[in-house]
């Protein structure tokens, strides 16, 4: 094989066919950017479940003076069922892991750390707030039974499970993910097609070349490599555009935006994106490949 | 070094058959002509030897391979071993009179090296060697059929087919090209040309086969163009 030969003719193809070479390194970006982003959204989710769910419990907050739910209609809670709460609770482990009191005062001193530069604040009163348990689970999904065991029992106002608030939001994101997904998806077809069409016509600009290498006995590997690398070329100029976006959208959307307005939560570091990076190439790669390989089979059969 | 065995071509979507029937045997060393009116076959018989074409019914031979147990990755192979001339020439226009018998060679993966040392040679056969870096744009008809067949031979093929080479050349140029070819065949190449051209088949006195409709019509050795005129 000599090296030389083949470079030149990718050299000479790629430049013959600007417009089209061009069209295909836009639309691989646009597509592996997308992929990428979706597959980035997807560490991210992971990411804040690992955060999140170590750190969710399941609060059971007792009946105040204020409380109206049916549960409560004796009102605030006595300190004889608040020990039953605390003995059955006791019962359930190992499924509860700790257990923890959080009483009027403290539930107060909390709130006004939290909500330290709101007015709110001083608008609410200490009674108010209703002391609770709070209880880790071994595993958080087996909610359900701690919520049928204590939900309407006297002296509970309500089971409160953090995860449903978080499940909520992780099922916007993975939203965002889907939708992400199907544009890339998309945008995937419309890449093997271009790059389809890119093919036919180089193959079709080429047939004097062509046509002549296969009568003189030049080997299938050697008429169809100059197109394929022509595909692969553009396809991983495409990739490494798409990875910079990627590697953007790291360095300026999530550290430089999102990463100091919510510094409560963790977000995906770079061995995410160092993850990701490799997969867009060789899928890029791969794609523009396989679709060249199946167009020169029609077009330059021996 | 080619033998048809009852071959039969038919096309898709037509009813006649190219070829019908067709048997001919043609020894290494020979210079056979082609002749025939349009539409007779030739160009199927010389696309059948290259393996362009599979024959509907029948065997083919060449260069003692059995083509219809050849697989497609070896055809490659036979084709290097098969030159090949046509009407039209086939140059590359971009590319000048030595990278054009180069690029066969390039393509087929031959070192620089030698490619340096055998294309001026084949050149000097040819009657170029001093209009090298020409391009085909500048050349005659008769210099550019020239390149084609420095092309067709660099390779050094045991047969070479040429269709209708002097087609496109006046009557004095295509005297220049039967002697090249002529020269080509005491070389050892076998030679298969098609043609059209009486004056030629006349002069050379070489085997002619002639086809019509399809059918070997007429099998002579040192023959002529044909009988009616």
């Amino acid at each position: 094989m000599r090296a030389q030969f083949v470079a030149s003719e990718v050299g000479n193809g790629l430049r013959r066919n600007l417009t089209m070479t061009l069209a295909v390194i836009i639309t691989v970006a646009v597509s592996l950017t997308l992929f990428g982003v979706s597959l980035l959204v997807r560490a991210q989710v992971d990411t804040m479940k690992d955060f999140w769910y170590d750190k969710v419990e399941v609060s059971l907050f007792l009946c105040a003076k204020s409380s109206d739910t049916p549960s409560c209609a004796g009102g605030a809670v006595t300190a004889a069922q608040r020990d039953q709460i605390e003995a059955d609770l006791e019962s359930l482990r190992p499924l509860v892991q700790d257990i923890y009191y959080e009483s009027q005062t403290e539930a107060y001193a909390r709130f006004q750390e939290q909500f330290a530069n709101s007015p709110i604040v001083d608008s609410v009163n200490k009674n108010a707030l209703p002391e609770s348990f709070r209880v880790k689970l071994a595993d958080p999904t087996q909610y359900d039974v701690v919520a049928s065991a204590f939900s309407g029992r006297p002296g509970i106002e309500q089971v409160n499970d953090q995860r449903q608030v978080l499940d909520k939001f992780f099922r916007l994101l993975g939203g965002l993910q889907a939708i992400a997904l199907i544009i890339a998806v998309v945008m995937s077809i419309v890449t093997v097609l271009l790059v389809a069409n890119t093919m036919r016509v180089a193959a079709f600009s080429r047939r004097r070349e062509t046509g002549i290498m296969r009568l003189v006995g030049a080997s299938n590997l050697y008429i169809q490599l100059p197109f394929l690398l022509e595909a692969a070329v553009s396809a991983g100029i495409g990739a490494i555009l798409a990875v910079g976006g990627l590697i953007l959208a790291k360095a300026v959307v999530i550290d430089q935006i999102l990463a100091p307005s919510f510094q409560f939560t963790a977000f995906v570091g770079w061995d995410a994106v160092a993850g990701i990076a490799p997969m867009l190439i060789l899928v890029g790669i791969g794609l523009s490949g396989v679709a060249a390989f199946l167009t020169l089979r029609k077009y330059l059969r021996v | 070094m080619i033998l048809f065995d009852t071959v039969t071509k038919l096309y898709p979507n037509q009813n006649r058959p190219a070829l019908e029937d067709a048997s001919l045997e043609i020894e290494k060393g020979e210079f056979v002509f082609l002749v025939g009116p349009s539409g007779s076959g030739k160009s199927t018989f010389l696309r059948l030897v290259l393996r362009e074409e599979r024959p509907t019914s029948g065997k083919v031979w060449v260069l003692g391979k059995d083509l219809s147990r050849l697989s497609n990755w070896k055809i490659p192979t036979l084709r290097r071993e098969i030159g090949t001339v046509f009407q039209d020439f086939r140059l590359l226009p971009n590319k000048s009179v030595f990278e054009n018998v180069a690029f066969a060679l390039e393509v087929i993966g031959k070192p620089n090296a030698h490619i340096k040392k055998v294309v001026p040679e084949v050149l000097e056969v040819v009657g170029l060697e001093d209009k090298a870096q020409r391009r085909p744009d500048e050349l005659s008809g008769g210099e550019q059929q020239r390149v084609a067949i420095a092309r067709a031979f660099v390779n050094r093929p045991k047969l070479l087919l040429a269709d209708e080479p002097t087609g496109n050349l006046d009557p004095g140029t295509s005297v220049g090209i039967m002697k090249l070819l002529d020269r080509i065949n005491r070389l050892g190449t076998t030679v298969v040309m098609s043609t059209h051209d009486a004056q030629i088949v006349d002069q050379m006195r070489r085997r002619v086969v002639e086809l019509e409709n399809g059918h070997v019509v007429r099998d002579q050795s040192r023959g002529v163009y044909g009988y009616a005129r």
